[in-house]
């Protein structure tokens, strides 16, 4: 019953690519896996607007939508009519072509990360050997399009979010991709497949993920903090910070051309946390033995919601970073502790079993965080802010 | 079949990043010819130059170009002087493409009539990177870090001088 429900999609699609003649069938598999990805997490951008209005409503002592549909649940309908409907307004000094190709391959770029994420036991839709790398390769594509968008529309407000744009994401995929580094280390295998399985088993009930190693800890929680400023999310979100530069680098977009920027950046999130689940959270694999029987697929979907929540949360509970505080942040803070985290890794592989591996691997994450953190915010002090032209 | 459409988006891409008179356009149809390159090796089945092509190419060295123009020069007003030589520039082009073909049809691997399927899994090109050529990584990886020091000590000293 369990198997038959795990593989249910897999069963489906092949059943389905059955009635194709032979030459058809690997296009046609293809086709309809592609489909999928592609209305399964259309939807999940859909569901997630609304839970971030809602949350984010909460957290701020406000109701959030609710007007269309039982509890504003079909607010994505309207707000997707609405944008359908616009008029779709071009700066007469923009750059057309460009203006109009960024969009479109920037939601590109967004969907193609899919092809490498492991939704559920046998459901991927490449499984390349160089997975990771395709995916870093591909999320690299996305910063040429948002710079696309900034410069095409001749504004100063774009380009200026443009350029803070490109600066934080490239400073961010150093930390991002030194963090996913010891993972692939560990498994030594690119193929997030293979890293899934190597996740596989349980010790007891508790399962064998990255995340409940000392560098798995360190790891996950330095992705996860690349991943947000990654994915342009407060607080991160300097390139459309609206109280200094309206929305950034999408500032001249309007109608459907803005929801499609919506739309890539939230997919760019949910592929970056499907990463996280798939490189550090066990991937498809339940989190406890005694819950296998709960199709794979369902417990990716699990893991990636209480990600977005945390995301959500995140964003309605920490005030912008300061352009300097990040940078800051990423090379005297981020940086220097993925380095020590790959040594960790090192050392965890080479130390025999047991509690002194633990003690070591802990004590090599512990110490230079409490040192870096203590040595950075030495020349910090925390005064009543002088204002030299308001007041 | 693929390799043609392929190569064609890689010239046309090259051919665009020469002849556009926007100097951001130019690094964009680049951005296209290093996407083309990049097509080309994963349809040979080098998936990790391919990638790594994508990753560097595409991801690092465009975006530098990138602000390499934007913060240098207008990139509005840049009236391309386009170099009155053309037969000499044509000699030039003529006699590198002579060379390299006689190159290319001399060399040991066009004589093969059936080339071998070279097997590089990923594996494999990691444990070469790091056991038979470790030496050598490492010391373009420190001649980098050299490079990048020394890029920041211009930039801070031309900083200083300015004051």
């Amino acid at each position: 019953m369990g198997e038959t429900a795990d593989q249910l999609f897999v069963t489906l699609q092949h059943w389905l690519v059955g009635y194709a003649p032979a030459s058809l069938r690997s296009i046609l598999s293809a086709l309809l896996s592609v489909i999928a990805i592609l209305v399964v997490f259309a939807l999940l951008f859909a569901i997630t607007t609304v839970l971030e209005r809602k949350g984010l409503g909460r957290i701020q002592n406000r109701y959030g939508p609710n007007r269309v549909g039982p509890f504003g649940f079909l607010q994505p309908i309207a707000d997707g009519i609405k944008s359908l409907t616009k008029e779709d307004i071009v700066p007469r000094a923009a750059d057309k072509v460009v203006h109009f190709l960024a969009p479109v391959v920037l939601v590109i770029a967004a969907f193609s990360l899919y092809a490498v994420l492991p939704i559920g036991r046998n459901m991927v839709l490449a499984n390349l050997d160089a997975g990771v790398l395709f995916f870093f390769a591909i999320s690299s594509v996305m910063e040429l399009t948002i710079f696309m968008a900034g410069w095409s529309s001749r504004n100063k407000y774009s380009l200026l979010g443009a350029m803070r744009a490109i600066a934080q994401m490239i400073s961010y995929e150093v930390p991002l991709i030194l963090a996913a580094v010891t993972v692939i280390m560990a498994t030594g295998s690119l193929s997030t497949v293979t890293i899934v399985e190597r996740q596989a088993g349980y010790t007891g009930i508790l399962p064998h993920w990255f995340v409940f190693t000392p560098w798995g800890f360190a790891g996950f929680v330095l992705f996860m903090i690349a991943a947000t400023a990654e994915s342009n999310r407060s607080p991160f979100d300097l390139p459309e910070g609206e109280s200094e530069i309206i929305a950034g680098y999408y500032t001249e977009y309007s109608g459907f051309k803005f929801a499609l920027f919506f739309l890539g950046e939230y997919l760019g999130m949910f592929a970056i946390s499907g990463l996280g689940i798939t490189l550090f959270l066990g991937g498809w694999a339940a989190p406890l033995s005694f819950l296998t029987w709960i199709p794979s697929y369902l417990w990716f979907f699990a893991k990636l919601l209480v990600m977005i929540s945390a995301f959500i949360w995140v964003r309605g509970t920490l005030p912008r970073l300061r352009m300097d505080q990040l940078m800051n942040f990423a090379w005297r803070f981020m940086l220097p502790m993925a380095l020590l985290n790959l040594v960790t890794a090192g050392v965890w592989r080479f130390l025999p079993q047991g509690l002194l591996r633990w003690f070591v691997c802990a004590l090599l994450v512990v110490v230079p965080y409490v040192l870096l953190g203590r040595g950075l915010a030495q020349g910090w002090r925390l005064e009543k802010r002088v204002y030299r032209f308001a007041e | 079949m693929l390799f043609l459409i392929f190569a064609m988006l890689t010239v046309a891409g090259a051919v665009a990043a020469m002849s556009l008179r926007n100097l951001v356009h130019s690094v964009l149809a680049l951005t296209v010819a290093f996407a083309g390159l990049a097509a080309v090796y994963l349809q040979l089945g080098a998936q990790f130059v391919g990638l790594a092509q994508i990753l560097v190419y595409i991801g690092a060295v465009a975006i530098l170009i990138v602000f390499a123009v934007l913060l240098t020069r207008d990139s509005e007003a840049s009236p391309l002087a386009i170099v009155g030589s053309w037969k000499g520039s044509g000699v030039v082009a003529l006699a590198i493409f002579g060379i390299l073909a006689w190159a290319v049809d001399h060399s040991a691997a066009s004589r093969q009539s059936v080339l071998p399927q070279p097997e590089a899994t990923m594996q494999q090109i990691g444990n070469a990177l790091m056991l038979r050529f470790a030496l050598p990584l490492e010391i373009i990886g420190l001649l980098l870090t050299v490079a990048l020091i020394g890029a920041v000590t211009i930039a801070m000293r031309e900083k200083k001088e300015m004051r």
